[in-house]
């Protein structure tokens, strides 16, 4: 069952709070609810809200500038410092010794939580995944998809890593090997992927839009054009 | 940031305490009681399994990267022999393998 | 052995086939995200508090929340415990927020 089916009521196709209500949308917009009774845990959420900025911990304008800066997050950030790594040896090196510092050449904040890059080879596969709950490189790939947080992925991503990949349509060498990373504590990990054969002369620019956000996971690799 | 240098070198060969507290932790219950290798140390942090509780005076403990034969942790695993989950563990979950002393 | 494992160190477990339907945010589970990264910075609340608070939720909550409904429940019972807010004004304030929709949906 959806683990949010309870949540939410029948979907209307209204385009409240910034949602798209074009049915054709890649990812179909959850009832967003502004018609149709609240969820318990959503009372809840706007009365502690309510209570936290009269109580001045929090303000209204610090919650917007968060969702913006969340917003902003997204796997182009990563994208962007791969594609810099395919061109670049010397970033490539800088990217695996020390990711917040090849970051801020270009730009690109880590945050404060250290992440590992770990980089495939044609000998080596790397997946990440988080058992014990959902830590996930935010910073730099925004929010982790609802997959990566589900129950099935994290059980069986350390157990059966290839049978996970294969559902995702990645098969990999039978003789090449997985090292999974289980993010318990206090890294966070994103994969260098391996540039992909037949992109050569492609710039960088067009190399960052093969990178995928489920690539930078692991559980795919990126395909050129 | 203080306390004493890291107990374990990378390379060297561990056991994770066969142990099942209550409360929060953050070694994975798959992992218990199971041989790896360290694979890097990752730093001093402060304990979360001290944090989760409100303790804002965690101590700081070292962590580390330690490797697993996938083989070692699932008896019918059927992938490449080389196949590793590598998971952070705190120092205090970690013993060293008798007779191979650091 | 077994009966150790907390319901939500479930690595290794078995499980049924993953299901890859994304959802986009809806903007309630945003505000949910906001206001721990904002608890977080001002040091009322930590990550590892909050992991604590959703594993103390039990198993059955944990399988029938949605994944920022656990979030919610373990930021609320912690801000009640450190003395943030109070029960009786959360009650009040979640009691007028439902009737004030149930009267905007008449």
């Amino acid at each position: 069952m959806s683990r949010h089916e309870h949540t939410g009521g029948p979907a209307h196709a209204h385009g409240h709070d910034g949602y798209d209500a074009d049915p054709t949308h890649r990812h179909p917009p959850r009832p967003d609810l502004e018609d149709t009774p609240l969820a318990y845990h959503q009372v809840m959420q706007m009365a502690v809200v309510s209570l936290l900025v009269e109580k001045g911990v929090v303000s209204a304008d610090d919650m917007r500038a968060q969702i913006e800066r969340m917003d902003a997050l997204t796997p182009a950030r990563g994208a962007r410092l791969v594609a810099r790594a395919w061109v670049d040896g010397g970033f490539r090196e800088r990217l695996l010794a020390d990711s917040k510092a090849a970051a801020a050449e270009l730009g690109i904040d880590l945050g404060p939580i250290p992440i590992l890059v770990m980089e495939n080879t044609p000998e080596t596969h790397n997946l990440v995944v988080c058992t014990l709950c959902s830590c996930y490189p935010r910073f730099l790939l925004g929010l982790p998809p609802d997959w990566y947080k589900s129950r099935s992925y994290r059980s069986r991503a350390v157990r059966e890593p290839r049978r996970v990949l294969a559902e995702f349509g990645t098969d990999l060498d039978p003789d090449s090997r997985i090292r999974v990373h289980d993010s318990t504590a206090d890294m966070r990990y994103m994969i260098l992927p391996m540039r992909p054969a037949g992109t050569e002369g492609m710039s960088e620019e067009a190399l960052a839009r093969l990178v995928t956000r489920d690539s930078l996971i692991g559980v795919a690799v990126p395909r050129a054009g | 940031m203080t306390g004493a240098a890291p107990r374990f070198a990378p390379g060297a060969r561990v056991r994770v305490y066969e142990r099942f507290p209550p409360g929060h932790v953050r070694t994975p219950w798959y992992c218990r009681g199971k041989t790896g290798e360290i694979e890097r140390i990752c730093g001093r942090f402060r304990n979360p399994e001290q944090l989760a509780y409100g303790n804002t005076e965690a101590v700081y403990e070292v962590l580390y990267r330690v490797g697993f034969a996938s083989r070692s942790l699932w008896p019918a695993y059927d992938g490449c022999e080389r196949d590793r989950v590598e998971i952070e563990i705190y120092e205090h979950w970690l013993e060293p393998l008798s007779g191979d002393m650091t | 052995m077994n009966d150790a494992r907390r319901h939500h160190d479930m690595g290794g477990l078995e499980a049924g086939a993953i299901d890859r339907g994304e959802h986009d945010k809806a903007p309630w589970e945003k505000r949910v995200d906001a206001l721990m990264v904002l608890l977080g910075q001002r040091k009322i609340l930590c990550v590892d508090e909050l992991r604590r608070g959703i594993e103390e939720l039990g198993a059955d909550a944990y399988e029938r929340y949605g994944y920022y409904e656990r979030w919610m429940a373990s930021m609320t019972n912690i801000l009640l415990e450190k003395k943030i807010i109070e029960v009786g004004e959360l009650g009040a304030r979640m009691a007028e927020i439902e009737s004030g929709r149930r009267e905007a949906l008449r």
